[in-house]
């Protein structure tokens, strides 16, 4: 009896050890208050909240005796890491919660800041505030994507604002998972930028380098991880992407700007043929100042419900802009427009018309038609006479009456 | 057919009912289903008749002649056979019917704009302003009968008073083919000799708590003040009823009135438990829901089916779609995911049903069409079926997986409604 107890008691002694050492590692660090805070922000930002698998709300902590320190986050999805210089005394791999360690990091002290395990915890200390946080098991994380090789190289802020402009037409439903993509096609230095939801469509080219000039790729990327990921490289100088083998898998594509690296997942699936869409030929074209326009629009769409169009009428040197019919509401107003070619009237779904005009930043829209009921195209040009941008292309589909 | 039969109350004016200001009609076809199918088998006319499927269906409609046995609409067919064997039973014939209704619905607007349908088979019309024309509202009413009598073959009988429901009550004792005027000052001595189960409004369980109350007439209830109605039936009720006891019924005859579903139900002869037939029976029903939506000019956003499992219990399930549609197709589509969704291992049903709800007019409710629509697209292909039914009748165009078996058609019932 005594001596089963005594077993007992010392089996419990190497488990704890033993998950002390493998699960919860040791690791010491010095770093810089703004540079932990912007770091673990960024990595942070797209932590879920209520993630499947526990681990997943962690921020994974790397630091290396060289004299850096890596942080990962990964939803099996996403993945995002960056590396600070560091000044390193342990190096070793820890798991925290990232969300609570982003808040702590942000409200530090400008101070420099120090992370130390203590046992199961993780001790962050600034001056004289003091947090510990609980160690969560590092070896049950998911092993990150390796970050691949670049195909070539964009600038960011084109890239963001390209991903944005197109992002907007991409589906936020979920009746058909592909067309919540954007669809990114390599032709050597042609880039283009495409998404749909099948009402609306938004196409933008643009220049980048690829590292082999035959570089030809297409990657289906989620829309939203994609302008989230845009967005938050954007401000640094230029973008690496990986695209293809170079990502390490056909499922994968990779974006690093300076310190910044994330991965994403594609879509799967065969994305639709859409070249069919774009109008060859237009019988009406108009031109119009777009701020003056996306005023006027959102001012009259005001009376319009979730499902009733607004209503443009083209005619000599005028557009004239409608909504609401019958009984409902009404508001009407006119906007001094050039246009060519014959009167029409069509209909749009105001929030989609807006969507467009909103993406083109040019200060004239050019909005061209064939019929009431024919896929419109908006493009924008920087003066009223000036030349097409022909760069961004948005099409839309008018509104008709069941009947 | 009425709910329950009531007596003519006596009237207390002498000589022909003055019919001034007694603006209001309500024609009521006379078992019109019935009517309707004798058209064609005249031998059968003088005979019990009854309308309505085989096996565990139930009765449309039936001649006056099977109504003397007890045959009463809803009633289950097996029971109506037992209490009429010799009766002939003639399955329906929605087209006809529906084809019948427009006819006698235009008979009615050449008369006034003012019609309120309210199904298929009976109206309100506001004949206000067709007096000064046409005459007084009862020689309007005995015109419109005689018209629908002439084109159409069929009977009807009209209530004429200055309320809505007091027509309705009128038109339900003039039946069969009759007329009942209630001049507009004594609409009040009118209902008050009714029982309580004549009021619009009062079901069973209104009739169960007025009874409760000791109150069985409508004179009962109009003596009863408005304070102790509402205490035990509600606010709302409690008014509405004390307000009809008193011949006040503030509706006017409402002719934009929509429809605000359309349904197509199946009870199967034998349960069934194949997935397989029923996403058959859905496309069916999906089919004939489409066909009456776009003949009536109607698009809805709500789709929902209904199932009833051997045991009776049932579960119904709705969704709603980006756009309003008449589609076949779209109906089914969604009809078949809400199906899907229940996640059934082969249970056995008894009845499914799909509707169509939220309706609006399909000239004035815009559809965002997609980019990649084609230019004839199903809404087309829909409506050449549509054409080929309106030629050779209902269902000479259908689904290939429709053709082969259908679900054994012949022991079912199908029962379609408006709501």
């Amino acid at each position: 009896m005594r001596g089963r107890l005594v077993r007992r008691h010392t089996e419990q002694e190497r488990a704890r050890h033993e998950g002390a050492t493998k699960g919860r590692s040791v690791v010491k660090f010095r770093v810089e208050r703004d540079v932990l805070a912007e770091a673990v922000t960024w990595v942070a930002r797209g932590l879920p909240t209520r993630p499947p698998v526990p681990v997943l709300a962690g921020v994974l902590i790397t630091a290396e005796s060289s004299g850096s320190v890596t942080l990962s986050a990964f939803d099996y999805e996403v993945s995002a890491r960056i590396t600070v210089e560091a000044d390193v005394e342990e190096e070793g791999t820890v798991l925290v919660l990232g969300r609570l360690l982003a808040d702590i990091s942000r409200n530090l002290p400008n101070k420099p800041v120090e992370l130390t395990t203590e046992g199961t915890k993780v001790e962050v200390t600034c001056g004289s505030s003091r947090f510990a946080l609980l160690q969560m098991p590092a070896d049950e994380y998911p092993t990150l994507p390796t970050s691949p090789e670049p195909s070539g190289t964009v600038d960011g802020s084109i890239f963001t604002h390209a991903v944005a402009q197109v992002a907007i037409a991409a589906d936020r439903g979920d009746s058909l998972p592909i067309l919540t993509g954007v669809r990114v096609e390599v032709d050597g230095e042609k880039m283009t930028l495409l998404a749909t939801d099948r009402y609306r469509l938004a196409m933008r080219e643009l220049t980048w380098s690829p590292t082999a000039s035959d570089a030809s790729h297409v990657a289906l990327i989620p829309a939203r991880t994609l302008s989230e990921t845009a967005r938050s490289l954007g401000a640094v100088g230029t973008i690496d992407i990986a695209l293809g083998s170079a990502a390490g898998g056909e499922g994968l594509a990779g974006f690093e700007a300076g310190q910044r690296r994330s991965t994403s997942r594609l879509l799967d699936g065969e994305y639709p043929k859409v070249a069919k869409i774009f109008p060859t030929s237009s019988e009406t074209e108009a031109v119009i100042a777009t701020a003056e326009l996306i005023e006027a629009v959102k001012r009259v769409a005001l009376v319009a419900e979730r499902t009733t169009p607004v209503r443009l009428r083209f005619s000599d040197g005028q557009l004239a802009i409608e909504a609401g019919t019958g009984e409902d509401a009404q508001a009407s107003e006119a906007l001094e427009a050039s246009v060519d070619g014959p009167e029409i009237q069509v209909a749009f779904n105001p929030g989609y018309l807006l969507d467009g005009l909103g993406a083109l930043g040019t200060d004239f829209t050019r909005i061209s038609l064939t019929g009431p009921l024919k896929a419109a195209m908006i493009t924008g040009q920087t003066s009223q006479d000036g030349e097409l941008d022909p760069s961004y292309r948005y099409v839309i589909q008018p509104v008709r009456l069941a009947g | 057919m009425s709910r329950r039969q009531f007596q003519v109350p006596r009237r207390i004016g002498d000589g022909s009912p003055d019919d001034t200001g007694c603006t209001v009609l309500h024609v009521d076809m006379d078992a019109f289903y019935a009517s309707a199918s004798l058209r064609t088998r005249p031998e059968l006319v003088g005979t019990p008749v009854i309308i309505g499927g085989g096996g565990r269906s139930v009765v449309l409609s039936a001649t006056y002649e099977a109504r003397a046995f007890g045959v009463t609409s809803a009633m289950p067919m097996t029971r109506a056979r037992r209490l009429c064997p010799q009766a002939t039973v003639i399955p329906p014939d929605h087209a006809l019917y529906a084809e019948i209704s427009r006819a006698v619905m235009r008979v009615f607007e050449g008369v006034t704009p003012l019609v309120e349908p309210l199904s298929l088979d009976e109206a309100f019309l506001d004949v206000g302003g067709a007096v000064r024309l046409m005459g007084s509202p009862a020689v309007i009413a005995q015109m419109i009968r005689d018209q629908v009598v002439r084109e159409q073959g069929i009977t009807c009988s009209v209530g004429v008073s200055s309320t809505k429901f007091v027509a309705k009550i009128a038109s339900g004792l003039a039946k069969p083919d009759g007329m009942l005027v209630v001049p507009a000052d004594e609409v009040v001595a009118f209902v008050q000799q009714l029982p309580v189960a004549a009021l619009w409004g009062v079901g069973e369980k209104t009739e169960e708590a007025l009874a409760r109350l000791g109150l069985r007439t409508v004179a009962d209830i109009a003596r009863t003040p408005r304070a102790t109605l509402t205490q035990s039936l509600g606010v709302a009720t409690g008014t509405h009823l004390h307000d009809l006891a008193w011949g006040r019924d503030p509706r006017g005859v409402d002719p934009v009135r929509r429809e605000k579903s359309v349904g197509h139900e199946r009870t199967f002869g034998a349960d069934v438990g194949d997935p397989v037939v029923i996403r058959q029976v859905l496309l069916d029903l999906s089919e004939k829901v489409g066909a009456r939506l776009r003949a009536q000019r109607l698009v809805g956003r709500t789709v929902s089916i209904k199932v009833r499992f051997a045991d009776f219990s049932t579960v119904t399930r709705s969704r709603s779609l980006r756009d309003a549609t008449d589609v076949s197709r779209d109906i089914y589509a969604a009809a078949r995911e809400l199906y899907e969704a229940l996640g059934m291992q082969r249970a056995r049903i008894r009845l499914v049903g799909v509707r169509v709800e939220g309706l609006t007019g399909s000239d004035s409710t815009p559809v965002q069409v997609t980019l990649d629509e084609p230019e004839h697209g199903w809404r087309d292909a829909d409506r050449a079926v549509d054409r080929a039914a309106s030629r050779f009748g209902a269902g000479s165009v259908r689904p290939a997986s429709l053709l082969t078996k259908g679900g054994g058609r012949a022991t079912e019932e199908d029962r379609g409604d408006l709501d």
